[in-house]
């Protein structure tokens, strides 16, 4: 397959405005301003593109909500990539800063909004300064600010550095961090698309969203829609870490299997080990088995699964792996970035993660695996926002398959796969 | 007391935000970025430049973890990932490293307040695990070579 979203990656240079306007870049852009923003918008519905933050949103619907007679309007881009496991945008913002401009530019224009703002990670500080750079030298060659060639369109675009919390990745979050406060999401609706960025319209997009953008615009929406499953087309990052021989990012069509990504563009696991699970889409997402290894990697055939596709993030495990201590890193996780917002939430991961420490350490007591049932049960569906049921998720899908492996641990007071406890 | 420089560079950048409390974010950053951790009185001091009350920067420095509140870090601050693909290739093994040849421990700093080590959640550097962050520069591949290789570089 053409790369479209990676094809700047590994060329010396890539992120400069030269390199980039040197492979036919801003072409899309100049095209974009000439078609109007309602053509614009249906060319993204008919290409069938879905939000690549997580949730698999219709984009062009997205943005079809943004009421037309309220000003100002924002565009927002969703750069604060955190879900762990993932480091698919990073790569476009270090490598390719003006594809992602360049979406933003086509984004802001058809929804109607003169202000654009980059969320991103404070941790990315490299990917932070090259946009810095690279918006600088899009408004010097006129792509950014007033009158943008001559279209009588205007847009500026900064970017907000986060600072370390992941929730911020939610969008509500997000829009109360660039305003300055904690970052604690909204309560929703109103939508962001009605009570957006200080109360206007405002739409939030991933950027890999975004840097699909200009191919769009560029080669149709129809060859976009032909790429992958009807119901969820495109090209699709995916981010691939753990026990395989080559870990990296790789674009392959939407709805390829996660047994070619592991075993052909990973290069199959490390040492010729067995696989003995995989997390398909950031640790939110409820693990699969060698079994489920056929499910191609699209929104609906891993919700059908069991899981999702959330970021597109694989994490490859081993046979050597204990699933009790990769759940209680992955709980530890959510504990230490739940907001505390709100009580099942901020208690309940908290509550979750000492259970899932001591069952690791060996200090398991009888009925520990059913309270951990309980506690799942228990803030499902009852927290503020899905960073709580992401946690569940998560244990949830780790209980299902190797529910023995922590008996094993309460019972025998040791681990059923290196024998020992902690860090095999 | 913020430096002119400071109140010059969180002047700019207020020009990004539609108001100025917006850019209390940005404004810490600033102010950590020289000083290398925030105190009561340079937060006290914002609040003012920035015309909102003082609990509102206060809040803002304590929620996201990458503002050091109070706490002084050393001039290195070595934060190694421990989330589970770091985890999956040895990431606690490396930090039990670092803890002996820095001879402190988790969150600790050394006699000489050149190192800080924390351990932190995903840094979105997941194919080249495992990594550390010192300050603001990502360390990728790591072995214990080459992390002791890093670390002597940093105490000439």
């Amino acid at each position: 397959m053409e790369t479209v979203l990676l094809k700047n990656l590994n060329r010396p240079g890539g992120h400069t405005i030269e390199s980039y306007l040197g492979g036919g870049g801003y072409a899309a852009a100049k095209e974009a301003l000439r078609m109007g923003p309602d053509h614009i918008i249906q060319m993204v519905k008919d290409s069938g593109l879905r939000g690549r933050g997580g949730a698999g949103f219709p984009t062009g619907l997205k943005w079809s909500f943004i009421p037309k007679e309220v000003f100002p309007k924002y565009l927002c881009c969703n750069a604060d990539e955190g879900e762990p496991g993932t480091f698919k945008d990073r790569g476009i913002i270090e490598y390719d800063p003006h594809l992602l401009i360049e979406g933003m530019i086509i984004a802001s224009y058809a929804i109607g909004a003169n202000s654009a703002c980059i969320y991103i990670r404070g941790e990315f500080v490299f990917g932070a300064e090259r946009l810095d750079e690279a918006i600088k030298e899009a408004y010097q060659k006129g792509f950014l600010g007033k009158n943008i060639l001559g279209s009588q369109f205007s847009l500026d675009m900064f970017v907000h550095r986060g600072f370390g919390a992941y929730i911020c990745g939610e969008e509500t979050a997000l829009l109360e961090s660039i305003e300055g406060f904690r970052g604690q999401p909204r309560k929703k609706p109103p939508f962001p698309a009605v009570w957006g960025l200080y109360g206007k319209p405002t739409v939030i997009n991933n950027v890999e969203t975004l840097s699909c953008i200009p191919s769009i615009i560029l080669k149709g929406p129809k060859w976009f829609a032909s790429i992958g499953p009807e119901k969820s087309p495109g090209p699709k990052l995916y981010c691939v870490s753990g026990h395989v021989n080559k870990p990296g990012l790789y674009e392959l069509p939407m709805g390829t299997t996660l047994r070619e990504i592991v075993y052909v563009h990973a290069g199959g696991m490390r040492g010729g080990r067995k696989l003995k699970a995989v997390i398909p889409g950031g640790v939110t997402a409820p693990l699969l088995t060698e079994k489920e290894l056929d499910t191609p990697m699209d929104f609906d055939s891993l919700a059908k699964a069991g899981s999702m596709l959330g970021s597109g993030a694989v994490i490859v495990m081993d046979e050597t792996t204990c699933i009790v201590r990769s759940a209680y890193i992955i709980n530890r996780f959510f504990s230490h970035e739940s907001c505390g917002k709100c009580t099942p939430c901020r208690d309940g991961t908290i509550w979750m993660t000492n259970v899932l420490k001591r069952v690791e350490y060996g200090e398991g007591r009888p009925g520990d695996v059913e309270l951990l049932e309980d506690l799942c049960a228990s803030i499902f569906g009852r927290t503020f926002c899905p960073l709580g049921d992401g946690a569940v998720m998560a244990l949830r899908g780790a209980l299902k398959n190797f529910r023995d492996e922590f008996v094993y641990h309460v019972e025998k007071k040791g681990c059923m796969v290196s024998g020992g406890f902690g860090p095999a | 007391m913020l430096s002119d420089k400071v109140k010059e560079d969180i002047k700019r950048v207020l020009n990004n935000y539609a108001n100025k409390r917006s850019a209390c974010m940005a404004a810490l950053q600033i102010i950590q970025g020289v000083k290398g951790h925030l105190t009561d009185e340079d937060m006290r001091e914002l609040a003012q430049l920035l015309e909102v009350n003082n609990v509102r920067i206060q809040e803002v420095g304590a929620f996201y973890s990458m503002y050091n509140v109070a706490h002084p870090v050393g001039k290195h601050h070595i934060q190694v990932c421990a989330n589970l693909p770091c985890s999956l290739l040895g990431a606690e093994h490396l930090v039990n490293f670092i803890e002996r040849i820095l001879d402190i421990k988790v969150n600790g700093t050394t006699p000489d307040k050149k190192f800080t080590l924390s351990t932190v959640e995903c840094l979105g550097s997941c194919a080249t695990a495992p990594m550390m962050q010192i300050n603001d520069t990502y360390y990728e591949n790591l072995t214990e070579e080459k992390v002791r290789d890093i670390l002597n570089s940093l105490k000439k």
